[in-house]
């Protein structure tokens, strides 16, 4: 049986209490062009302990929920929805709740760690920091925390490390550096944005572990944002497409792997040099994503899609196809008639 | 065709690092290769495995410190324009390779100016031609780098080098900051050109399932080293070396009904300012015996065309295996 529910609608997490709602979260810019619709009515929870990735490619706006999640977006964006953290309102939270939260209860990690640590002040110094700007410790108390969290991340010989400008660690170790000054205030969520997209793969494989067994350890829940779909898929509970600022599918990372849902989310995997292609027959996705200043009733992908039929001209309900999968795609609201 | 297109003896490439003291960086060891006539070879490695300046070498970007290049059999030294007709670049980041001024038909046109290949007019229709063979339509001839598309830009970027009619291009990264579904788009077309055009390609990349993809050989580095080459079905299928195996483990795979626990290697790669005696690998490895910190291991077939460069490899293998360890070879 095919159930459809409304798009706003909060789905059901893999198990656990959600610990992040996002409902019906949209984001909209002014420009000459009118407005732009970065995201477009997103809902999806994160449980506690779960590792939920966002995958699509530029521009979807999987590092806009990010931005909206921490309140770190732009003024001029116009944000409607919810996002509850907690039960906590995020959305409209005053300043001073939103800075409350950030470094403390829902921390972060980004892409390139030279952005985030600042050059000059030692690396042991920069994770005191972040317990003294949440907590009202000694400087003492404040370094014996770092040099745990050092430790605990794998960095070798945490006491010397602790004076070292972060220009003389390699990259991995200012990745781990910055996961570590995530740690340190024991947040109930990590958001990591591109984590490990500027290491080697050697590293990235250590830094992913060392995610996983924060998780397990700690019981932090992890959003994993990524255009990666390989690292997804080794460490993902759970995944959420996205696709020009909307969501296309919902579910967890085997059922979408196996059989994905949305014609988007088919293609993109399709397009993976690894899917068994002849050199030179990867199928591509033609066209290229909608300018998102338009006008869009339907389907965001329909311009793009094999599939394309009637209805698509208008919005695409979110249609569960099996337990905790849900497709944004109207060939899914009726099987019968559209195998 | 007869003969490698291009063959590598010994080469070496030192740079000079300023700072304390006098010190030496070795990018690229010694390193013997033959890239085979319209065959794509995959050359793949981390960060500072010499991949990069390998192909800067090959180029004629970088004169190497040591050893030979021969391009069609006739020596080549860096800055030489024949070797430019020849040897043609795709980068990564085609909008630092593009000038932003400049329209697509100029920066298509500039290689065919500065060799004066044909007249003035022919150019013109070349520069068509060429856009065509990329899958542009002319209407982007006359459009700057900045209003393209990525994927656009890239295939600029190939247009251009394909102007001189080159025998071997050398695409450093070209995929690597392209969303998946630009991606496919673009390897479509290298495999496309090698197919249609017998086109051979040296494709530099840390990404190994676009080597698996589209790679007829792949070669291996490691601190600046090739430690194995061979086809793409035994270096995926039947790894020898330590390292190999170990990156192929590291490696995502896309399909979570195969998630393996990898094989994590503990430690950094070293500084190829100062590399670990002996096998540069053996302080990261988990086979290591008594001669690896000591003794460089020689390459050594493990099959016609398969080799590796590992004291456990190959049938001239002429230690024990150490107690505990697994054994590598079958």
């Amino acid at each position: 049986m095919i159930a459809v529910s409304n798009l706003g609608a909060t789905e059901t997490t893999g198990g656990g209490s959600s610990l992040l709602d996002v409902t019906g979260l949209s984001v909209g810019y002014r420009s000459d062009r009118g407005l732009v619709s970065a995201l477009d009515d997103v809902s999806f929870a994160v449980g506690t302990s779960e590792v939920v990735g966002l995958v699509g490619e530029s521009g979807c706006g999987k590092s806009t929920v990010a931005g909206a999640v921490l309140g770190l977006l732009p003024r001029s964006a116009q944000v409607h929805g919810s996002v509850r953290f907690a039960g906590e309102e995020l959305v409209a939270a005053r300043a001073s709740v939103l800075r409350h939260l950030r470094g403390n209860r829902i921390a972060t990690i980004v892409q390139d760690p030279t952005t985030s640590l600042d050059p000059t002040f030692s690396v042991g110094q920069q994770i005191a920091e972040t317990v003294r700007a949440h907590a009202q410790v000694t400087r003492s108390v404040a370094k014996q925390r770092a040099l745990e969290v050092l430790a605990e991340v794998g960095i070798p010989d945490p006491r010397t490390r602790y004076d070292d400008p972060p220009h003389r660690l390699s990259g991995g170790m200012r990745q781990r550096v910055v996961i570590a000054a995530a740690l340190v205030n024991d947040p109930a969520l990590i958001i990591a944005d591109e984590p490990t997209t500027a290491l080697d793969v050697t590293i990235q494989a250590q830094i992913l572990a060392l995610l996983l067994r924060l998780r397990d350890d700690r019981g932090t829940a992890i959003m994993l944002i990524s255009h990666d779909l390989a690292v997804v898929a080794s460490v993902c509970d759970r995944v959420v497409t996205m696709y020009a600022g909307q969501i296309a599918e919902r579910a967890p990372t085997g059922s979408l792997f196996a059989e994905p849902g949305h014609p988007y989310t088919a293609a993109l995997l399709e397009a993976l040099p690894g899917s068994g292609h002849a050199p030179g027959e990867l199928p591509v996705i033609a066209g290229t994503v909608p300018d998102l200043a338009g006008p869009l009733p339907g389907c965001r992908f329909a311009t793009r899609c094999r599939h394309r039929f009637e209805p698509c001209d208008t919005r695409p309900p979110m249609a569960t196809v099996a337990p905790h999968h849900d497709v944004a795609c109207w060939l899914r609201v009726d099987t019968a008639e559209h195998p | 065709m007869s003969g490698p297109v291009a063959s590598l003896r010994g080469l070496t490439k030192q740079f000079r690092v300023s700072g304390l003291g006098r010190r030496t960086l070795t990018a690229v060891a010694d390193v013997d290769l033959d890239v085979e006539q319209g065959e794509i070879l995959g050359i793949v490695g981390e960060s500072g495995s010499g991949k990069t300046t390998l192909g800067r070498c090959l180029l004629g970007l970088t004169r190497p410190t040591a050893g030979t290049i021969t391009v069609n059999g006739a020596p080549v030294t860096a800055g030489d324009l024949a070797l430019r007709r020849t040897v043609q670049p795709v980068f990564q980041d085609s909008f630092g390779s593009l000038d932003p001024r400049w329209s697509v038909r100029r920066s298509v046109r500039e290689a065919l100016d500065a060799l004066g290949i044909g007249t003035p007019p022919e150019r013109d229709g070349r520069v068509d031609v060429l856009l065509a063979e990329v899958g542009l339509g002319p209407e982007i001839a006359d459009r700057r780098p900045g209003t393209l598309s990525g994927g656009q830009r890239q295939r600029v970027g190939i247009a251009a080098a394909l102007a001189p009619q080159p025998r071997l291009l050398v695409a450093d990264e070209p995929v690597s900051a392209l969303d998946v579904s630009v991606q496919a788009q673009i390897l479509n077309l290298l495999a496309g050109l090698r197919r249609d055009h017998g086109l051979t390609i040296v494709f530099i990349t840390h990404d190994l399932s676009v080597v698996r993809h589209l790679a007829d050989r792949v070669a291996v580095m490691y601190l600046g080293r090739i430690i194995e080459i061979g086809t793409t079905a035994e270096i995926f299928g039947a790894p020898a070396h330590p390292y190999t195996k170990a990156l192929l483990s590291a490696a995502p795979v896309s399909d979570p009904s195969r998630r393996v626990v990898p094989r994590l290697l503990t430690g950094e790669i070293p500084s190829p300012i100062d590399p670990p005696s002996g096998c540069p690998f053996h302080p990261r490895c988990v086979e290591a015996f008594a001669p690896c910190p000591i003794e460089r291991p020689v390459a050594r077939e493990t099959s016609p065309g398969h080799a590796a460069a590992c004291h456990l490899v190959g049938p001239g293998a002429d230690h024990p295996q150490p107690a505990g360890a697994s054994p590598v070879t079958a």
